[in-house]
């Protein structure tokens, strides 16, 4: 030892404590204390690792997730959650699956014995009290709940004290039977689709969704969609792919070469998800990051593109100019070019529609698919579904040909075989420039001249005429529309990148989005070459970011035509890869059947929701334009002088949305008025309709027979979280107190075809029931509150986009206190309900109103989207052609609980239909009735017993081609027949392969390849959409059978949205009045308004976690720029106010330069029960985040009937978008008062 | 030569999401309880930022770690035990609770109880430490993502170095984060500061641990550490810090830390090294030569003499082998991409750590001419956001060189496997100019990238 440290005296003091620690060894120098541990070491925290039992569960949230996860039990107590790390290997050459997981999910135990627990069933006070005396005074619970629902005092005695507090403790009997009463009283007297329940996402817990689904399906109720009320569905999906969405597992991103993450945000929505990415940047994938904040996504990323929020769309058009100038139009690309005319609709003929403009001159736009219908001389005959044949020109004889694939083949006799995508001998003609008959100017919209205004440019293509139309291709318009200029054209071009005038150039973006010129073009090429090099393994990783807005739609399809273009779609690595919602079902069959109670009867009543509310919460009767707002200039005025109300109400009656509730009539009366005025039920109801003395309940909102009576959440905090418009809703629907300062629709602006109450109605709803674990804004405003079960206390299944596993649910516990799960409560109620029926309701015909439906011949009701509505005389109102089908539905009100504890027969008889696919299932039901047991006695005898959660969960893998093998071999057999395409192999080497609950138990269990999806995991493969459309040649579910450029519906044109384009988003300040971005009203400053995904919660679950709160600011937070903290001389985590027309919300402000200049996030779902303050305002309590949003709805999302723009519930559908609001922030006193 | 064996972990910034999935899991499964609130054996902290306990790298306030004195010997900042003895009451470097944070839950039952009222119920905050309302000021995550930057960053210690190369303005930003737990030192300086003799250093693996019942709570190990480790639990007056996890490293699995982060980002494994040595390498005296002393401590597994001296110390064949496969030692010494966390505290960290990439900086307001070139997908080091002297002052007391060498290995990597990726001939004038071969960028790629997990740990 050579060197000493500190002094002597120090050295001695410290070497005499050996003397002190006699078994320990201090070292030479004197510096540390060594001593033997292992075993015989400390045992203080070997004590607290210890632990008797470890279950394997998950987490219900629609976070995406679907992680597998350990829960430790000591004592029967849960104590803590780790990962599983047990994922099938992906192989030797690509990272894994595990650990899956974040931070949410790890604090989750913190629930089960938390302080916000919901532990036993509690009643509005005031309520319990009226109901008791009523229940006393009547001795039945229906003529009870009849009896304070029908006293207007009494009734708005309890509704006003919604959200107030005043719980009461109650016993499960007692709350049960109150919901019960309420169904059957108001099924009675108002209608079963005057009935509504949500719960969002079964994927997250398929079997806790279907419990009240099932329920509400059986008595004829209206389930709610959420994919498309979230504005998580990107409505580009269905215009261009026909699909709801479909898109890779993240281990794919792997094997993308250059991954834009653009508008998701992965390491926090996607945190389990995001080392795939991590890890892929280091096998030399580039990473581009498009965001208007520095978010935690950019950290990861080669290049940061700052673009203004909301203008992605023009950022994406000017990439996609560069792509189509340079690799189609200065160089042609085989790879790019083959693509295209293989699988999109590019080579297809589109009619030119001639006008004269203001100066006289001619000049034309885009019209209709030309189609077989078109051409009765030009090509051989094509008669059968001959509108739904489009045509394109084939590139060695100059001729025009149908070529297989098209929506007019995939029905009919003369399709089998047909729907393929095999060309054959034809070889499509890209561009008519070649052998252009004529030039002719076409005006294209645009919408970037200003905030929201509209304008058009005047470009040209080539042509020729056939039949007497001018027609041109898709492709020759798309160069149009992005102005790649070619010699010889008509029109206005660019000059060049640096053209900042023309659209849609780099220079021209960086006008609108902030990204520079340099960088867009840069990227853009990058994003072409890398496709070229890889052969489609570009991607773009999208999200919320730019998925919530009012145009994401337009967002969307400018991303998917940069992924299209450069042939990145059905590849592995490449395409759009869409993640907002955990949407994806994968077991998709047997949960549909399940949850929609389709072994019973059919059809449910699914519907829109956001069109549900928009109505129901009266947000429509504050408007402050027309739907023609959203006009192009090129439009032909098809919306001129309507409203959005009107807008719903004719897509109602047309048939083209689902409407519930659907008539200003109890549905179950009118089979019997039809009856007495001997006629068929669907002849009485047209002539009734024909004759004004039946109406739609779309026209009339706010009249007391058309209210949505009872609601009930599970699995869902509608008013803490998902309830855009959120003081709308607490007014109108439920009665409570609300912050709105909005005026009501002008009368010059106020709806033609929807009837306008002078006083708006309060209080519209008269049962609202919560199913949960723990006390959010929708328990509090609950009529009734039962204690759920917890994620760790039930079976149950979850899947998710991310990952090709099923995994399952299973109790670490029983239920505590009084909780119990989702399945059995609804069981329980459903029993109750069936009691108190027989007496009231007994057996009832119901007449159901039926949309038009995607996947079925329905989708060829509309040729050429041509709009004829039949209460104009433009057509007859036709059943299922020009209005919804009308369908009779026998429903014995006293054996729904009978119905709701077995496989009913319909399984056997009708099989179960997914996509367009029917399955036999009479082999699956045998076997499930084997595995699960049977019913004895009743309506269900002999049948399948599901009485318990965990047969549920077999019934679900039983009847699915993802989890039965035999299952998805026969589905691809038919499919077989269908198109002539080989693919029955794809399922073949899982076969014998069925996946049981116990699989699920005992890790995670892969999934079968299945014609339920697009993509294939055969042999091992990373999950990627439309490989089996490339690599098979089976059609996409659209018109041309093809992914589509062009969309050529007459509100598509109306828009202006025929193409992909850049729309801004929507100017508050031009709608609505409110102060522009910059301003600084009253000490205010006015922001746009953002509310993304939130690093600490899952939407409102885990925002009251103590561990989440703990780990940053502890309650509701604005993040904002110094720039504009520093204009309303507001400092780091003071208290602010935000104020707009809609609402009041505080929070604390989050002041950091990550954040630019004008933007505020408030992250999303921060619920008005922690910490918030009330507001200096209002005097009220503080509001969240959906205080300051509302519902807008774009008429291109109620469009249906036609091809791929067809309904299908969570597939098509307005979206509850909220990104394009603003608000104004204003420092308040900080002496807060709760 | 006294070999000794020392378990320790590499945590790859450049991977991190900074998720806190690692600080949640092993919150709940060891300090989830009444007293130790703030104790956050494992925290992640956004950097720039001021850390937790705030600023705790400041040592001319704290007085952690160790320092030389003029004659070149090590001794303790704070001062040597006698001093520490003398002190003993008054604590004078102990940060305090806003130097933490004043624990608080929500008044929740309200929320079901709540009687009939004007507005809705609410969960308002109280101290955990007082039971009154409160409002919340701070926590050990208060400037996750650079919140309260223009407010708070200049307080970050490392920042104050390097000032004039960041503002805080939103054209330049940057982030990244750092997990951190207890350093598991080889030359600590909280088992030095202890009065009583209850902090130790397994002899088997290294784990340095507080024995809870001979703790007396004096805390001068608080002090004592640099990084802010040790935690005093107000509940039972004792001493609580990171234990490695060794209930599960016992038994072959690894720390809940590591298991669970989702990152994939954490590597454990044994490193042997020479005792007689650290001392020798915790006086070099510049600072700038700590890390290449610190390296030159370890051993060498598969040197024979190594084992040979091992095995004569008792140190079991198969920890050994251990030490062979372990990835520390790889990261450490074969690819050298892996830094210790403030090595100018000589305290001899055994949580070493690889620094992060980050984007371009000039992306946002003028071209990158030489992206142009589709070979140079990649920016070049100097380019990057994070400037590199901020990460010089976090793992080489300044020192540029190593994590400038550092980064160019990791775009050579990227550089190297695109080619692979795409179906191209490799280039080994790329591997070459980062001193490497192709073979080894492999190697290493499969150890950062693909990452097993039993390659892991």
């Amino acid at each position: 030892m050579t060197t000493s440290m500190n002094s002597r005296l120090t050295d001695a003091l410290i070497s005499t404590r050996r003397f002190f620690t006699p078994k320990q060894e201090v070292s030479p120098d004197g510096r540390t204390l060594l001593k033997v541990g292992g075993r015989s070491g400390d045992a203080f925290y070997r004590d607290r690792w210890s632990h008797e039992k470890v279950v394997r569960s998950t987490h219900g949230v629609n976070c995406t997730g679907s992680c597998s996860w350990n829960v430790y039990v000591k004592d029967g107590i849960i104590t803590w959650e780790t990962q599983a790390v047990d994922y099938p290997t992906t192989g030797p050459e690509k990272p894994e699956y595990e650990p899956r997981g974040c931070p949410r999910g790890a604090s989750f135990s913190w629930y089960t014995y938390s302080p916000t627990r919901t532990r036993y069933p509690y009643i509005r006070g005031v309520l319990l009290e009226m109901y008791r005396e009523a229940k006393a005074r009547l001795t039945d619970p229906v003529l009870a709940w009849a009896d304070i629902t029908e006293d207007p005092e009494r009734a708005a005695r309890y509704k006003s004290a919604r959200g107030k507090g005043g719980l009461v403790r109650a016993s499960w009997d007692e709350a049960i039977e109150i919901v019960a009463a309420a169904h059957v009283h108001t099924i009675r007297k108002w209608g079963p689709d005057r009935v509504a329940g949500f719960s969002p996402i079964p994927a997250m817990s398929m079997v806790s969704h279907a419990s009240g689904a099932r329920f509400v399906n059986l008595i004829g109720g209206s389930m709610l969609s959420f994919y498309d009320w979230y504005a998580d569905m990107p409505v580009a999906s269905p215009q261009v792919f026909g699909d709801q969405t479909d898109v890779p597992e993240s281990g794919d991103w792997w094997d993308a070469g250059y991954l834009i993450m653009w508008g998701s945000n992965v390491p926090v929505t996607r945190t389990p998800d995001a080392h795939w990415m991590v890890e892929a940047r280091y096998r030399g994938q580039k990473v581009v990051v498009v965001s208007p904040d520095f978010s935690d996504a950019t950290k990861f990323a080669d290049e940061w593109l700052p673009a203004e929020p909301g203008t992605d769309g023009a950022l994406a058009m000017a990439m996609g100019h560069v792509i189509l100038k340079e690799f189609y139009v200065d160089r042609q690309t085989p790879y790019f070019i083959q693509y295209v005319k293989k699988y999109s609709d590019l080579p297809f003929l589109v009619t030119l529609d001639a006008a004269q403009d203001a100066n006289g001159e001619i000049t034309h736009t885009a019209g209709k698919f030309l189609t077989a219908a078109d051409l009765t001389d030009e090509i051989e005959p094509e008669t059968e579904n001959a509108a739904f044949k489009p045509v394109l020109v084939d590139e060695t004889t100059g001729q025009l040909r149908v070529p297989p694939g098209t929506l007019g083949h995939r029905y009919g006799e003369t399709g089998v075989g047909k729907w393929n995508l095999d060309l054959g001998d034809i070889e499509p003609r890209l561009s008519l420039i070649d052998d252009a008959e004529l030039t002719v100017p076409v005006d294209m919209p645009r919408f970037d001249t200003g905030q929201g205004s509209v304008g058009a440019i005047r470009r040209g293509v080539p042509a020729r005429r056939v039949a007497g139309r001018l027609v041109t291709t898709v492709f020759d318009l798309l160069l149009a529309q992005y102005g790649v200029g070619r010699s010889g054209l008509p029109g206005e071009w660019p000059t060049g990148y640096d053209d900042a005038e023309s659209p849609y150039t780099p220079a021209w973006q960086a006008t609108i989005t902030g990204v520079t010129a340099d960088a867009a073009e840069r990227i853009g090429r990058e994003f072409g070459q890398n496709a070229v090099d890889s052969k489609g393994r570009s991607m773009i990783l999208m999200g919320a970011g730019t998925n919530h807005w009012f145009h994401s739609d337009t967002i969307y399809r400018t991303f998917l035509a940069l992924t299209t273009i450069t042939g990145c779609q059905g590849v592995n690595g490449g395409g759009w890869a869409h993640y907002v919602g955990q949407e994806k079902v994968r077991p998709l069959t047997g949960y549909s059947q399940l949850a929609n109670a389709l072994d019973w009867l059919r059809p449910p009543r699914n519907m829109v929701q956001t069109a549900y509310w928009y109505l129901h919460t009266d947000q429509f009767r504050y408007d402050q334009f027309g739907a023609d707002t959203l006009s192009a200039r090129t439009g032909k005025g098809q919306l001129a002088g309507k409203t959005t109300a009107d807008v719903i109400a004719q897509s109602a009656r047309l048939g083209w949305m689902p409407s519930y509730p659907t008539f200003d009539r109890n549905p179950l009366i009118i089979s019997a008025q039809a009856r007495e005025a001997g006629k068929s039920t669907k002849d009485y109801v047209v002539d009734e309709l024909k004759a004004g003395r039946l109406t739609f309940a779309a026209e009339d909102p706010d009249s007391p027979e058309n209210f949505p009576r009872v609601l009930s959440l599970w699995r869902s905090n509608l008013f803490g979280s998902s309830a855009k418009g959120n003081e709308y809703f607490l007014n109108h629907l439920l009665g409570a107190s609300h912050t709105i300062s909005a005026q009501e629709t002008p009368e010059r602006h106020r709806p033609k075809e929807v009837t306008w109450h002078d006083e708006a109605p309060t209080g519209k709803l008269d049962l609202l029931t919560t199913l949960d674990f723990r006390m959010t804004s929708s328990t509090l405003l609950s009529d009734v509150v039962l204690p759920a079960a917890t994620w760790y206390e039930k079976y149950d299944l979850s899947t998710t986009d991310m990952h090709p596993f099923v995994n399952s649910f299973n109790p670490a516990i029983s239920p505590p206190w009084q909780s119990r799960t989702d399945w059995d409560a609804w069981q329980q109620i459903s029993r109750v309900f069936s009691a108190l029926a027989v007496r009231h309701l007994g057996k009832q015909t119901d007449v159901v109103a039926v949309p038009l439906t995607h996947d079925t011949p329905d989708a060829m009701a509309v040729p050429h989207g041509r709009v004829l509505d039949w209460k104009y005389g433009e057509c007859e109102p036709v059943p299922g052609v020009t209005m919804p089908k009308i369908v009779e539905v026998e429903r014995d009100y006293t054996a729904i609980g009978d119905m709701m504890r077995a496989v009913g027969p319909l399984m056997d008889t009708l099989g179960a239909t997914t996509k367009g696919i029917t399955y036999d299932l009479t082999r699956e039901v045998g076997e499930l009735r084997a595995k699960n047991g049977y019913v004895r006695g009743g309506v269900a005898d002999g049948r399948p017993d599901i009485l318990h959660d965990v047969q549920a969960c077999e019934m679900i893998l039983m009847f699915s081609g993802t989890t039965n093998g035999h299952l998805a071999t026969q589905g691809f057999e038919t499919l077989e027949k269908r198109t002539g395409c080989r693919l029955s192999d794809l399922s073949s080497e899982n076969e014998g392969h069925r996946v049981t609950f116990a699989d699920t138990q005992r890790g995670p269990a892969p999934v079968i390849t299945s014609p339920e999806w697009s993509g294939s995991e055969t042999g091992g493969r990373r999950y990627s959409p439309f490989t089996i459309n490339v690599e098979r040649l089976k059609p996409w579910h659209t018109l041309t059978g093809r992914m589509h450029f062009y969309l050529d519906h007459d509100w598509m044109t109306e828009l202006g949205e025929g193409l992909p384009t850049f729309r801004p988003p929507l100017d508050m300040t031009a709608l609505f009045d409110e102060p522009a971005i910059g301003d600084t009203p009253t000490g205010g400053i006015s922001v746009r308004y953002l509310t993304p995904h939130n690093k600490w919660s899952i939407h409102s679950e885990y925002q009251d976690n103590l561990l989440m709160l703990s780990l940053f600011r502890g309650g509701p937070g604005i993040w904002m720029s110094p720039q504009d903290a520093e204009k309303i001389g507001v400092r780091d985590n003071e208290w602010i106010e935000a104020i707009n027309r809609n609402g009041v919300v505080n929070a604390r402000a989050i002041i950091s330069h990550r954040m630019p200049e004008g933007t505020v996030f408030m992250y999303h779902s921060q619920d008005r029960l922690i910490d918030m303050p009330l507001s200096e305002t209002t005097g009220q309590r503080g509001g969240n985040h959906n205080s300051l949003t509302r519902l807008m709805i774009k008429p291109t999302h109620m469009v249906g009937g036609y091809a791929q723009q067809s309904f299908a519930f969570n597939y098509m559908g307005p979206t509850g978008n909220q990104r394009d609001e603003v608000t104004v922030i204003r420092r308040r006193n900080q002496e807060v008062t709760y | 030569m006294r070999v000794m064996a020392q378990m320790a972990m590499v945590m790859n910034l450049d991977k991190c999401i900074g998720c806190h999935t690692c600080s949640v899991t092993c919150k709940q499964v060891w300090t989830n309880k009444s007293g130790a609130e703030h104790i956050w054996f494992n925290n992640v902290e956004t950097r720039p930022g001021q850390g937790y306990p705030r600023t705790y790298e400041d040592q001319e306030r704290w007085k952690g770690g160790w320092t030389l004195n003029k004659r070149g010997q090590l001794k303790l900042k704070a001062g040597g035990r006698l001093k520490n003895l003398a002190t003993i009451f008054a604590a004078p470097y102990l940060p305090g609770i806003k130097d933490y944070y004043e624990p608080w839950t929500y008044d929740y039952e309200n929320l079901t109880t709540a009687p009939a009222q004007q507005n809705m119920p609410v969960a308002r905050p109280k101290s955990l430490l007082t039971g009154e309302n409160t409002k919340v000021t701070g926590s050990s995550n208060w400037d996750d993502d650079l919140a309260g930057s223009v407010e708070h960053g200049h307080n970050d210690p490392i920042l104050r170095k390097v000032s004039d190369k960041i503002k805080f303005e939103y054209e330049q930003a940057f982030m990244f984060y750092l997990p951190r737990i207890c350093e598991h030192c080889l030359n600590p300086s909280c088992v030095a500061s202890c009065p009583t003799g209850a902090i130790y250093k397994r002899e088997e693996d290294g784990i340095v641990l507080v024995d809870q019942d001979r703790c007396r709570g004096w805390r001068q190990c608080v002090t004592g550490c640099p990084y802010k480790k040790m935690y005093f639990n107000h509940k039972t007056g004792k001493v609580e810090k990171c234990t490695f996890c060794y209930p599960r490293i016992e038994v072959g699995q690894p720390t809940i830390c590591s298991e669970t982060c989702v990152g994939r980002l954490r590597y454990l494994g044994l490193m042997l090294y020479d005792a007689d040595r650290v001392l020798e390498a915790a006086s070099t005296p510049d600072e700038h030569g700590l890390y290449e002393a610190q390296r030159s401590v370890f051993l060498d597994p598969n040197d024979p003499e190594v084992v040979r001296e091992a095995l004569a110390a008792g140190i079991p064949e198969d920890w050994i082998a251990a030490a062979r496969r372990s990835p520390i030692w790889a990261l450490i010494n074969t690819y050298k991409v892996a830094l210790p966390l403030h090595p100018e505290y000589r305290t001899m960290p055994m949580v070493w750590y690889i620094p992060p990439l980050s984007p371009v900086v000039d992306a946002v307001s003028e071209t990158g001419e030489d992206g142009e070139r589709q070979e140079n997908l990649f920016a070049a080091i100097d380019r990057l956001r994070i400037p590199i002297e901020y990460l010089a002052e976090l793992f080489t007391a300044g020192d540029t060189g190593p994590v400038d060498i550092v980064l160019r290995k990791l775009a050579a990597m990227r550089s190297y496997m695109r080619d692979i990726n795409m179906g191209w001939e490799t280039n080994e004038s790329i591997a070459e100019s980062v001193g490497m071969t192709g073979q080894e960028i492999k190697d290493m790629y499969r150890l950062l990238a693909i990452a097993k997990y039993e390659e892991r740990y």
